[in-house]
């Protein structure tokens, strides 16, 4: 089966819709789970590596929740660009994408269950969201879970809980997380205050591509650190609570910019629309970030009809992998080749939408 | 400033954050900053760092304690495995390397034993654990405060408790 051809197109993806979703793209939980009777795949020798995988990959194509349509395949089967589509779906990991064989992805049509086998765990399962969907993340992974525990024999230990490779996942083995747009706070500059206090309650938060990356296009992903001495649920709720927070600071903060500097904020959304429309070369990195700020402007109605849903397909097809896809010839595009075919496509895209427009009600004017 | 990992070439990757109120700070040269991942962002995490960080020393000092040198006769993991790459080889490891694991975990961690899901296979075995463990803490007060009627009772209730684990 081919992946390219399994996979949502980015426009169809892009129109998922879920509670929250102007500031919240998406929402997900993992769960990790190893074996009891094979060594942790990290340690693992291939022979065992194997036949850990061996008894894994049948017993998850046969889960309910996967369907009978669902993508199943050896990591070796796949190739280097089917890889990193795959991350930059957030379908698998940067780590599992580098495995071959031994290690497996078994997805289901809808792209909301995602299990990677013989990641850093045997078992790395992930159900995913749009928008603040945190508890029906959690429910739908912990029926998976519940599922699964009866046809193997996963590793459990009274103290530890769930055993892992790394102790950092110990316990619960949960990852809830969700990814933010926050551009109003990022321009607010509110954003390292903001951080700090995230940090403070224990939450991790990282760029797109994770810690110690800028957040490029101001997306922000939150997640937890501790797993052990503290029930599913109560991560679950504890995170979902901080969420609830985020998107109303990130509300007030686009309010607070509208009201105080409009000025401001209205050029760097004029300006963002006039380089995606006109650019002729343009890095991914600027790429994201201009995307963010016409996104802010759609959602504060500076673009009459434009979707939401344009926006966040631009914010996909502009990655490497996915330009790269959908390049005529689709061989390996030097990076400078990239950038113009990145900005043709961009200037093809934004024909459709219309040039920014004042607000509706202007606000007063406050001097800039 | 050198790196804290190699101790030989100069820090020029500087990371921060904040565990507890507290705030750590890393500072890594370039090859081991590539080597720990920091450089591939997406497989970061600083928390996989700073088990790397404090952990090294505490699990040579739990090791030690047993004559060093800990093995998992199971999957043949060592301390310096352990060590080297702050995760484990196999369920097991988690009993021959128990003696560093609590300091290890309690920084990292909200408490050191698991809370939540529990597998249906297990949940009976693990509720009557929970059973012995409440009654045998409270037999311990109980004969603290000398109330030996009560510890009595409890004594029986574990009796029978202890009795039904084993079925």
């Amino acid at each position: 089966m081919n992946i390219i051809e399994f996979l949502i197109s980015p426009a169809e993806a892009s129109k998922r819709s879920g509670p929250n979703d102007r500031i919240v793209f998406s929402s997900r939980v993992r769960l990790a789970r190893n074996l009891k009777s094979y060594p942790f795949p990290g340690h693992a020798k291939k022979a065992d590596r194997i036949k850990a995988y061996e008894i894994l990959f049948p017993a998850i194509r046969a889960l309910p929740q996967m369907g009978p349509e669902a993508f199943a395949e050896s990591l070796e089967k796949l190739t280097a660009l089917d890889k990193q589509i795959l991350v930059e779906r957030h379908l698998v990991s940067r780590e599992h994408a580098a495995k071959g064989a031994g290690s497996g992805l078994i997805l289901n049509r809808e792209e909301t269950l995602s299990v990677m086998i013989n990641e850093e765990d045997h078992l790395r399962m992930q159900s995913l969201r749009p928008g603040l969907q945190l508890r029906q993340a959690w429910l739908a992974i912990d029926a998976v879970d519940s599922d699964l525990e009866t046809r193997l024999d996963i590793s459990f230990s009274d103290k530890y809980g769930y055993l892992t490779a790394c102790p950092t996942n110990l316990g619960t083995g949960i990852r809830v997380s969700a990814m933010l747009h926050l551009p109003g706070l990022v321009l607010g500059e509110q954003i390292n205050q903001i951080i700090q206090a995230v940090n403070k309650l224990g939450l991790a938060v990282r760029g797109l591509y994770g810690e110690g990356t800028e957040a490029l296009g101001n997306i922000f992903q939150v997640s937890n650190q501790m797993t052990l001495g503290e029930s599913e649920n109560e991560i679950v709720e504890r995170i979902n609570k901080v969420l609830l927070q985020l998107v109303e600071h990130e509300e007030n903060a686009r309010q607070s910019l509208l009201e105080k500097k409009p000025k401001i904020l209205l050029n760097s959304i004029g300006r963002a629309y006039g380089v995606l429309a006109n650019a002729h070369t343009i890095q991914s990195k600027e790429t994201m970030n201009q995307l963010s700020l016409l996104r802010l402007g759609v959602d504060i109605g500076l673009f009459g009809q434009t979707p939401k849903a344009l926006v966040d397909e631009l914010f996909l097809i502009s990655q490497p992998a996915h330009l790269q896809l959908n390049h005529p010839d689709r061989e390996k595009l030097a990076a400078e080749d990239r950038d113009i075919y990145r900005a043709d496509m961009l200037r093809e895209r934004m024909k459709s939408v219309p040039s920014p427009q004042e607000p509706a009600a202007p606000p007063s004017e406050a001097p800039v | 400033m050198t790196c804290q990992f190699c101790k030989q070439k100069d820090a020029t990757v500087h990371l921060t954050q904040i565990v507890e109120n507290e705030v750590k700070k890393v500072d890594l040269c370039e090859n081991c900053a590539k080597e720990k991942g920091v450089n591939d962002p997406a497989g970061f995490s600083l928390a996989d760092l700073l088990l790397g960080l404090g952990a090294s020393q505490q699990i040579d000092e739990a090791g030690d304690a047993k004559g060093g040198g800990l093995r998992c006769v199971r999957c043949g993991y060592t301390q310096a495995d352990f060590k080297k790459s702050g995760r484990l080889g196999c369920s097991d490891c988690y009993d021959v390397f128990a003696d560093g694991l609590d300091p290890l975990l309690k920084p990292m961690h909200k408490g050191i034993r698991h809370k939540g899901k529990v597998p249906g296979s297990l949940r009976r075995a693990t509720d009557l654990n929970q059973q012995l463990l409440t009654l045998e803490k409270d037999l311990q007060g109980a004969i603290a405060r000398e109330d030996f009627e009560q510890a009595a009772q409890l004594r029986d209730q574990l009796k029978v408790v202890r009795t039904s684990a084993k079925t």
